[in-house]
């Protein structure tokens, strides 16, 4: 409980402070809160990001696709839990790094999803210079997630799209609401 | 006081409010044509309204002041802020009267001449030609009344300011209203000056009673109050945990207060059902008319209440309802009297309230539902087949009209008989989780029952667990819980996998929960389990996952056996959708709670099993379950498993002393014509172009194969140009033969007991079906005909391994079953010999004929089956060893003991010629091992 809270404090602030700096930085520039997922960095809009978890209790949900978690209570709304790490067709991570894993609550069409994935990071300002799209040989289901790569300095961060993450879940799913 | 009046009031206070304003901007700019057309249109209203309740004075004061701005309206009358003064002068005497209304219910006893003289003069003021401002009121003769000579006096005055402040304490508030001063006080100030006769009031109640507050406003109050009870009760169950807190007085009060709160806010949000009533006494009596019906509407229970956006979403279902009974159940009056009923019909309303929920009952005493009709109209539009609805109860037929484009009205009127109607009413009622259930007796009425919780908001749900997990069921579709366990007479058994329940003298279908969430696949564990979950979700590999199934299902259900014999103590959740009954196995019950629904994430949504998702008490998230979904899953379950149909429908027919389902059909002339159903195998429909002939006879092309037409008789064509041709196939293992007939007529089940038996080639003879004489056909003479050898037939690549050299002897006291299973055996290969009675056989036995089997019926006039058995067992070596199979309808546990304790070594339910064949070759089969082993061992 109280690791969630300073957890939650601290995507708060970076909130606080990306919306800060975001305003008085450069046009092109964004920032990012990167996550790691099997190694591998991805990159979400520090704005998307509603809360950053630690691992939480979640309510299995039976006969949803795989990727589906299950839900949680977040101050009285209902958060479906999507593992990343599944729905990139990894294995799932021995028992214990699950205990490690952390969420990031990002909102779209007015419902609450919490992301699973191995571990957050820091928020990067990241500039448009840096931005490639999809290179067209990516993996299939990772093309269907990712919105772009920045190209860092030692590493490539994958832009996660959430609103392609979620249609690639359930693709017929009444996802009207397009942010 | 009337609730009429009070709209009245209600409304009219709140145009006036609005006109005060309106004429003040007017005084602004009077050439404004909208704003005058505006407020003439509301005075005029007031006015209608006045004279309609009966409230002459009102009316009195508004019709002057009506003139008055007509004038205005035609530009005859110039905007003046004298003759405004007077308009908002009568404006308030309007409103003074209906705060008079109100308080007392009656307008009171005031005298308005003054005012209304007033408005006159003005009025007549315009007549004259072009009055100059000032000088309005002259041409008003002095002899009118004194009130008048008051309003001269004060018209002549030339500095109106002066005049009006001095001489008429309505200038008080002109001056005020040029001045642009608020008007509500001085409007208040003027009242009480004006109104000598007006009762005093303690407190000037110019706040209506009544608010109008948008529902959105009302709806979110509502949800934030029910998470109000969520979070209360969360703090509760902190609170129940820990022994001695602070907290314990102040939550007390909290919890206090939120009950009194969510009350309040459900309070405002309720109804009376009378409300969505109020247009159907007028419905009925314009139906009446129309159709030329006498129809009375009785209405119970009006004041009943619930919630508003309930009774909004059934007014429409309810409406229509009340419409089909009186339109479609009623009858016409001449009708009625010929079947010994009042030539009134009635229809009754009737609403209650029973625990939790409304109870709303549509009744009328019409000719209810034609089940005939009924059945026809389902194979017309194809809905279900014939052998399924001989299959069918009364009551199953009747939910039909629930189905889309249903209706038995033989003609559409403006009324009803669209066919749209009742699936809308369903799926309305059902929508906010509901439920409709329908009685009827032909002849008698028909009964809908609609029951629908009190509120949406907030449901009342039993928490269950199953699997390890817990999940809300709503408390409005649990019947009741059954606790199974092996040392209860409540035991879970099972037919072919398939769990059932005996329930007070019904057989229960029951669904385990863990299974159709596939929870047990779960605790395998991981990706491989996952996998097939997405597997079988996504659809793909149908039947690969269904074979799987089907294994899972079997070691589940015997893993799930043993569990039940050995302790086992499962809870069974008796459920109600609609019509259909089943029970839910879950591992554990808890309490119920009170339990907000919410909808589930969008790529949820496609899980059917879900009406949504919650919070509990703890704080966990659980999923809410949709006994809608939960009963279509096991209704698409039960087809291929189909235990728990069957099993319903063979305890029907068994209820039913041995109906035999019918195919009628019509060919030639003369009878109908009647086939068991359970002889044949499809009926089907071919183009006469694609029926051939050759080796001088018909044939089609049919699957695969070249199958022999024959004509019924030489009245039948096989052929018709540009005409499909109606053929019942036969089939037996890798042969069919068509047999064409002119019509199918029905399906029917009937008590068959064949009279005539001078048959006349290819019938055993007459039968009363249907109150009709009808042709019960043999349907052996015309396999014959169809190959010449089918009787013959002795494949050896035949799966079911059949020796024509076996001989089955065939007791059955029935004529028609004896009729039915001889062609039957026959056509799987089997010599024959069939007698009438026991004793026939028993001297057959002792005349020294040999049998390889003996199948006998239970329930035989001279001599029973058991007894039978009992006498062929006790008898030599010889007989003593022939395998016997009972034949019986009523198939219960007992009777399979006693079977066996005699000597019967297999027990077939009567109506199943799968059943009996495989029974009969299984019997064969054993007995040749037996006797191989024995040879073996020799």
């Amino acid at each position: 409980m109280c690791a969630m809270q300073s957890a939650t404090r601290v995507a708060e602030k970076q909130r606080v402070e990306g919306r800060a700096s975001g305003i008085a930085g450069h046009e092109d520039s964004q920032e990012f809160l990167t996550m790691v997922i099997a190694g591998q960095m991805f990159g979400l809009p520090v704005l998307q990001v509603q809360d950053v978890l630690d691992r939480q209790q979640v309510t299995h949900i039976p006969l949803a696709p795989p990727e589906i978690a299950g839900s949680l209570n977040l101050r009285g709304r209902i958060v479906t839990a999507i593992d990343v790490r599944i729905r990139l067709g990894h294995d799932m991570p021995p028992e214990e790094d699950l205990k490690n894993t952390m969420s990031v609550v990002v909102e779209h069409g007015e419902e609450l999803y919490s992301l699973i994935v191995d571990r957050v990071g820091d928020v990067l300002t990241l500039t448009s210079d840096e931005y490639e799209k999809n290179p067209p040989t990516l993996d299939q289901v990772w093309r269907e997630i990712s919105g772009g790569i920045y190209r860092l300095d030692k590493d490539l961060l994958v832009l996660l799209d959430v609103s392609k993450l979620l249609k690639s879940v359930y693709p017929d799913a009444t996802l009207s609401e397009k942010e | 006081m009337d609730d009429l009046v009070n709209e009245f009031l209600v409304e009219t206070r709140e145009s006036l409010d609005i006109l005060d304003q309106e004429i003040v901007q007017l005084e602004q700019n009077p050439n404004d044509k909208a704003l005058l057309g505006n407020i003439f249109r509301v005075v005029h209203t007031v006015k209608g309204t006045c004279g309609f309740l009966g409230l002459s004075r009102l009316e009195k004061v508004a019709h002057h002041g009506e003139n008055v701005l007509g004038l205005y309206r035609d530009g005859v009358l110039e905007v003046t802020s004298d003759s405004v003064t007077t308009i908002l002068e009568s404006l308030d005497r309007i409103k003074e009267i209906v705060d008079h209304i109100e308080q007392t219910g009656e307008e009171g006893d005031g005298d308005d001449s003054a005012l209304i003289a007033k408005l006159d003069a003005i009025e007549k003021s315009a007549s004259g030609d072009a009055p100059e401002e000032d000088d309005i009121f002259t041409p008003v003769p002095a002899s009118e009344t004194a009130a008048v000579a008051d309003a001269l006096g004060l018209s002549e005055a030339s500095q109106k300011e002066e005049a009006l402040a001095e001489e008429d304490e309505e200038g008080v508030e002109a001056e005020a209203e040029e001045a642009q001063a608020p008007v509500a006080a001085k409007k208040q100030e003027v009242t009480k000056q004006d109104t000598g006769t007006a009762p005093v009031k303690k407190e000037a109640p110019t706040v209506t009673q009544s608010l109008r507050v948008n529902v959105d406003v009302l709806e979110d109050l509502m949800t934030m109050v029910s998470e109000l009870v969520l979070t209360r009760n969360q703090l509760l169950q902190i609170l129940r945990n820990q022994k001695e807190s602070d907290f314990t007085a102040p939550l007390q009060r909290l919890n206090h207060v939120v009950s009194d709160l969510q009350e309040g806010v459900m309070k405002t949000r309720m109804q009376p059902i009378g409300n969505a009533w109020s247009k159907l006494p007028r419905i009925i009596r314009d139906l009446s008319n129309e159709l030329g019906k006498k129809i009375h509407l009785e209405m119970i229970g009006q004041d009943t209440e619930l919630d508003r956006q309930v009774l909004d979403l059934i007014k429409d279902p309810l409406t229509h309802m009340v419409r089909n009974s009186a339109d479609h159940g009623i009858e016409m009056p001449d009708e009625r009297v010929k079947a010994g009923k009042p030539e009134m019909g009635t229809v009754t309303l009737n609403a209650y309230h029973e625990g939790g929920h409304i109870i709303i009952q549509i009744k009328d005493d019409g000719k209810g539902l034609a089940l005939e009709k009924i059945k026809k109209k389902i194979l017309d539009n194809g809905v279900a087949t014939e052998q399924q609805l001989a299959e069918m109860s009364e009551t199953q037929i009747q939910q039909f009209i629930f189905h889309a484009g249903f209706s038995t009205a033989e003609k559409v009127t403006s009324v009803s008989g669209r066919g749209v109607g009742m699936d809308v009413v369903r799926t309305n009622i059902e929508k906010i989780g509901g439920t409709v259930e329908l009685k009827s007796k032909e002849g008698e009425g028909s009964v809908f029952t609609i029951k629908i919780p009190l509120t949406l908001a907030i449901v009342s749900a039993l928490i269950v667990e199953a699997g390890a997990e817990k999940y809300a069921i709503p408390q409005l579709s649990v019947q009741e819980l059954v606790r199974a366990s092996g040392q209860t007479d409540h035991r879970i058994e099972f037919i072919k996998g398939t769990p059932v329940l005996r329930l007070r003298d019904r057989l229960l279908p029951l669904v385990s929960l863990k299974k159709l969430l596939k929870l047990d696949l779960r605790n395998k564990s991981n990706a491989q389990a996952k996998e097939a979950i997405k597997e079988l979700t996504a659809g793909d590999l149908e039947e690969a996952s269904k074979a799987a199934e089907q294994a899972e299902n079997q070691a589940q259900s015997k893993v799930e056996k043993q569990l039940a014999e050995r302790d086992g103590d499962k809870y069974i959740v008796v459920t109600q959708v609609g019509p259909y009954s089943f029970g839910i196995i879950v591992d554990r019950v808890f309490d119920t709670e009170e339990i907000v629904v919410k909808p589930v994430a969008p790529i949820l949504r496609h899980i059917d099993l879900f009406a949504g998702n919650t919070i509990l008490g703890d704080g966990s998230v659980i999923m809410i379950l949709d006994p809608n979904g939960i009963a279509n899953a096991t209704g698409d379950m039960s087809v291929p498993d189909g235990a728990a149909e069957q099993a319903k429908a063979s305890a029907e027919k068994a209820a039913s002393n041995e109906q035999t389902a019918l195919i009628l059909f019509r060919a030639g002339s003369g009878a109908p014509k009647a086939v068991p159903l359970s002889l044949v195998a499809r009926l089907e429909d071919f183009e006469s172009e694609k029926i051939e002939f050759s080796n001088d006879k018909h044939v089609i092309q049919y699957r695969g194969q070249l199958m022999p037409l024959v004509p019924f008789n030489d009245e039948v064509q096989v052929k018709k140009e540009n005409d499909n041709r109606h053929v019942i196939v036969f089939a037996d293992h890798l042969r069919s033969m068509g047999l064409v007939v002119d019509e199918i007529l029905d399906i029917v089940d009937e008590f068959v007991s064949i009279e005539t038996s001078t048959a006349k080639e290819g019938t055993f003879g007459s039968a009363i079906i249907h109150g009709k004489a009808t042709d019960v056909i043999n349907v052996g003479h015309y396999l014959s005909k169809g190959h010449n050898d089918w009787f013959a037939i002795n494949e050896t690549d035949d799966p079911f391994e059949t020796d024509l050299s076996k001989h089955v002897l065939l007791v059955d006291d029935s004529p028609f079953f004896r009729n039915m299973l001889v062609p039957l055996l026959t056509i799987g290969g089997y010599q024959v010999t069939a007698v009438e009675s026991p004793l026939e056989a028993i001297d057959l036995f002792e005349q020294g004929k040999d049998f390889d089997i003996v199948v006998s019926d239970i329930e035989m006039p001279e001599m029973t089956g058991f007894e039978f058995a009992e006498k062929v067992r006790g008898s030599n070596e010889q007989w003593s060893n022939v395998p016997m199979i009972a034949l019986s309808s009523h198939a219960t546990e007992e009777d399979f003991e006693r079977g066996r304790e005699v000597g019967f070594n297999d027990y077939v339910a009567k109506f199943d010629k799968d059943e009996i064949l495989l029974a009969v070759q299984d019997m064969l089969k054993k007995q040749k091992t037996q006797k191989e082993q024995e040879k073996a061992g020799v």
